[in-house]
C-alpha cells in the first residue's frame, strides 16, 4: 500500500473526531451514529469483502441486544461483560443461520437471511414472558463495576473503547491472510476452490464474525439506550444498514462510518422539520446513490488526486 | 465398489503408489439434459508424463478436465486420482491431493493485483489462511517465491497489475503462474497457449517442458505442433468419446483420429 502515514494520520484524526464529537452534536446521537457505523461495517465485511448481501443482520444486532439487555437488567452485568454475553449469543446464533444460507449467493442468500430474521422477530415477540413481547425489554441500567456511566455523556465514553475495539477488528480481519482468501471468493469462488480453499468453510467464518461484530453493536446500543425492542428485529433495521453501507460505498468500512452519519444526521436534523422526514430522507438517499455510484467514500477520497490533477493540468 | 485389477493387487503396495496411474476413471459419463458430454471414458494416466488431450471443438475435453478436478460431477462412472476415489470429493479436496489445474476461459480474480494471485496460491499450501486476526505481514515471506514465479511466465513487470488490467495473453501467464505456484504432482491445463503471441508460446512450453519433471501434466491443446513437441501421449476425444490413445505418431495415423479432424473440417 503506498500511504501508511496518511493512513496513520486518518486513524489518529478519527479518534480525535470520535472524543469531540458529544461535544459537537449530542452525546446520544454521537453513539448511535458510532454503533450504526459498526454495524453497518459488520454488513460490509459481508458485502464488501465475501460478496455476500446479508439482508438479516437486524437478526444478530437485535438478537444480541436481547440478551445484552436481559442480563444487564437481571443479573445486574456490567454492560462490557453484557455486551460479551451479546457477541456470544450472536456468534452462536451465526452458525446455524449461516451454515444454511452461505450455499446461496446474490438474492437467495439474502432472502435466506431475511427468512431467518424474520423467525427470529416473531419468536421474540411470542415469548412474552422473557421478553417482554410489544413492550420489550425495559428499565436496563448501565452499569461499570461501581463506576457511574448512568448519564448518556459518560457512557458514551465508556462504550468508546469497545466500538474502537470492533472497528479494529473487523479492519484486521479484511487485511488479515484470511481477508485475503476472502478477496479471492469475492472476485471468484471456483478458482478459489481450485487452488485447494474449502470455500464454503471461509464464509461460515467470515459470517459468524460479522454476526459478532453487529452483536456487539447492537448490545451497546440496547444498554445505552436502556431498552431493548422489537424494532431492533425488523427487517427495516437490516434494511437501513444495507442503505448506509451502500451509500458510503462498499468494500472501503470508512463508508460505513459515512453513510451511517449520513442517515442519522438526516433523519434526526429532519424529523423536527417536517413531518414527512422519511420521505425526505429517502429522496436525499436517492440522489446520492444515484450522484456516487462508487459510494461517497470512494469518491470523496478520490477528490484530492482529482484536484492535483486538475491543478496540475493548468 | 469393482475389486482392484490384478495389475495392482500383484505389485507391492509401494510400488503401486509410485508407478501407478495418476489419474484412472472408468466408465466416466456426464449428462446434461439427457445429452452425453462425456460418455463412458476410461482414462488412464501414467504417473510422470505429458499427456495431450486432443479433439474437435465439442469432443468434452473441457467437461472432462472439470469432472476430475471436482467441478462437475460424473453422472455414472468413477474417478480414481493417486489411486483415491476422488469421484465424490469436493474441487477444493481434490486440489489438495496435489492437483493444480488451468481454466480453458482465463479464471482469475479481477481485483487483486497479479503478485496476489500467487501469493494467494502459495499461501493455500499452508494454514495461514483462516488466521483472522493475523496481520498480512505474514504473507510477506511467500513474496521472493512470488516473484521468482511471476518471473518464469515472463510477468516480472507486471506483479503490481490488477488481473483486470493485464492483456490476455499475460492473464494466460497468470494462469500458469498459479497453477505452478501449487507445486502439483498432477497439472491439468486447459488450452495453456491459445490466444497467446508465437514468443509467448515458446516460452510456456519451454516451461512446461521445464516443470514436467517428476509430474504428471495433461494438456488440452489445439496446437498440433505443440501436442508433438511436449506430449508423450496423445488421447483423442471425439463426442464424448475416447477414439484413440498411444505416441503422436501413432495416433496421427489413426484412420479414426484423421476422419474426426477432417469430419470437423467438413462441419
Ligand atoms: N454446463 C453445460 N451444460 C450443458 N451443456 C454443456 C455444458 N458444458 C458443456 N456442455 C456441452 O458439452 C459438450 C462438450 O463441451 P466441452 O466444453 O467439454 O468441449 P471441449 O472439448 O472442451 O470443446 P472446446 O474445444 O470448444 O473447448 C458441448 O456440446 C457443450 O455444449
Ligand atoms: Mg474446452
Amino acid at each position: 500500500m503506498s500511504g501508511r502515514y496518511p493512513r496513520i494520520a486518518m486513524v489518529v484524526g478519527s479518534a480525535v473526531v470520535a472524543l469531540v464529537l458529544p461535544r459537537v452534536i449530542y452525546s446520544v446521537l454521537a453513539l448511535d451514529i458510532l454503533l450504526w457505523a459498526l454495524f453497518a461495517m459488520s454488513v460490509d465485511l459481508l458485502v464488501g469483502y465475501v460478496g455476500l448481501l446479508s439482508f438479516g443482520h437486524a437478526a444478530f444486532w437485535g438478537g444480541a441486544a436481547y440478551v445484552a439487555a436481559l442480563l444487564a437488567r437481571d443479573l445486574r452485568l456490567a454492560f462490557p461483560l453484557a455486551a460479551l454475553a451479546g457477541v456470544l449469543a450472536a456468534m452462536a446464533l451465526a452458525v446455524p443461520v449461516g451454515y444454511l444460507s452461505i450455499r446461496r449467493r446474490g438474492i437467495y442468500f439474502a432472502m435466506v437471511t431475511l427468512a431467518f430474521a424474520q423467525m427470529l422477530f416473531y419468536l421474540v415477540n411470542e415469548l412474552r414472558g422473557v421478553t417482554g413481547g410489544e413492550n420489550g425489554v425495559q428499565g436496563v441500567p448501565r452499569l461499570l463495576w461501581g463506576v457511574s456511566v448512568t448519564r448518556p455523556g459518560d457512557f458514551y465514553y465508556a462504550a468508546l473503547p469497545l466500538v474502537l475495539l470492533g472497528y479494529l477488528a473487523v479492519y484486521r480481519v479484511t487485511r488479515s491472510p484470511f481477508g485475503h482468501v476472502l478477496a479471492a471468493i469475492r472476485d471468484n469462488e471456483a478458482r478459489a476452490q481450485a487452488l485447494g480453499y474449502p470455500t464454503p468453510r471461509y464464509k461460515l467464518v467470515a459470517f459468524v464474525l460479522s454476526a459478532g461484530i453487529a452483536g456487539l453493536a447492537g448490545s451497546l446500543y440496547a444498554i445505552g439506550h436502556g431498552f431493548a425492542s422489537l424494532d431492533l428485529l425488523h427487517w427495516t433495521t437490516s434494511g437501513t444498514v444495507v442503505l448506509m453501507v451502500v451509500l458510503g460505498g462498499t468494500g472501503t468500512l470508512w463508508g460505513s462510518l459515512v453513510g451511517a452519519a449520513i442517515v442519522l444526521f438526516l433523519r434526526d436534523q429532519l424529523s423536527s422539520v417536517t413531518e414527512a422526514s422519511d420521505a425526505v430522507t429517502g429522496a436525499i438517499l436517492i440522489a446520492i446513490v444515484l450522484g456516487f455510484r462508487r459510494g461517497l467514500w470512494r469518491s470523496l477520497a478520490a477528490l484530492p488526486a482529482r484536484a492535483v490533477r486538475r491543478l496540475a493540468r493548468t | 465398489m469393482p475389486p482392484f485389477t490384478t495389475r495392482r493387487t500383484i505389485r507391492s503396495p509401494i510400488l503401486a503408489r509410485t508407478d501407478g496411474f495418476a489419474v484412472e476413471t472408468r466408465g466416466v459419463t456426464k449428462e446434461f439434459a439427457g445429452f452425453r458430454a462425456v460418455n463412458g471414458v476410461d482414462l488412464r494416466l501414467e504417473a510422470g508424463r505429458v499427456h495431450a488431450l486432443v479433439g474437435p471443438n465439442g469432443a468434452g475435453k473441457t467437461s472432462l478436465f472439470n469432472l476430475l478436478t471436482g467441478f462437475l460431477k460424473p453422472t455414472s462412472g468413477e474417478v480414481l486420482i493417486f489411486g483415491r476415489d476422488a469421484t465424490h470429493l469436493r474441487a477444493d479436496e481434490i486440489a489438495n491431493l496435489g492437483v493444480a489445474r488451468s481454466f480453458q476461459i482465463t479464471s482469475l480474480f479481477e481485483q487483486l493485483s497479479a503478485l496476489e494471485h500467487v501469493l494467494l496460491a502459495l499461501q493455500s499450501a499452508t494454514d495461514l489462511g483462516l488466521r483472522f486476526w493475523s496481520s498480512e505481514g505474514a504473507l510477506r515471506r511467500f513474496v521472493p517465491r512470488g516473484r521468482e514465479l511471476l518471473g518464469e511466465v515472463g510477468l516480472e513487470g507486471a506483479a503490481d497489475r490488477l488481473a483486470s488490467d493485464l492483456p490476455y495473453g499475460q492473464k494466460r501467464a497468470l494462469e500458469l503462474a498459479i497453477a505452478l505456484a501449487r507445486e502439483p504432482r498432477l497439472l491439468l491445463l486447459d488450452e495453456p497457449t491459445s490466444g497467446m503471441g508465437l514468443e509467448d508460446v515458446g516460452r510456456t512450453i519451454a516451461l512446461i517442458r521445464q516443470v514436467a519433471g517428476g509430474r504428471t501434466v495433461l494438456l488440452v491443446e489445439h496446437n498440433m505442433g505443440v501436442v508433438a513437441e511436449v506430449a508423450q501421449r496423445v488421447v483423442v476425444m471425439q463426442q464424448g468419446r475416447v477414439i484413440a490413445d498411444g505416441p503422436y505418431e501413432a495416433v496421427r495415423h489413426d484412420p479414426a483420429v484423421i476422419a474426426a479432424y477432417l469430419g470437423q473440417v467438413d462441419a
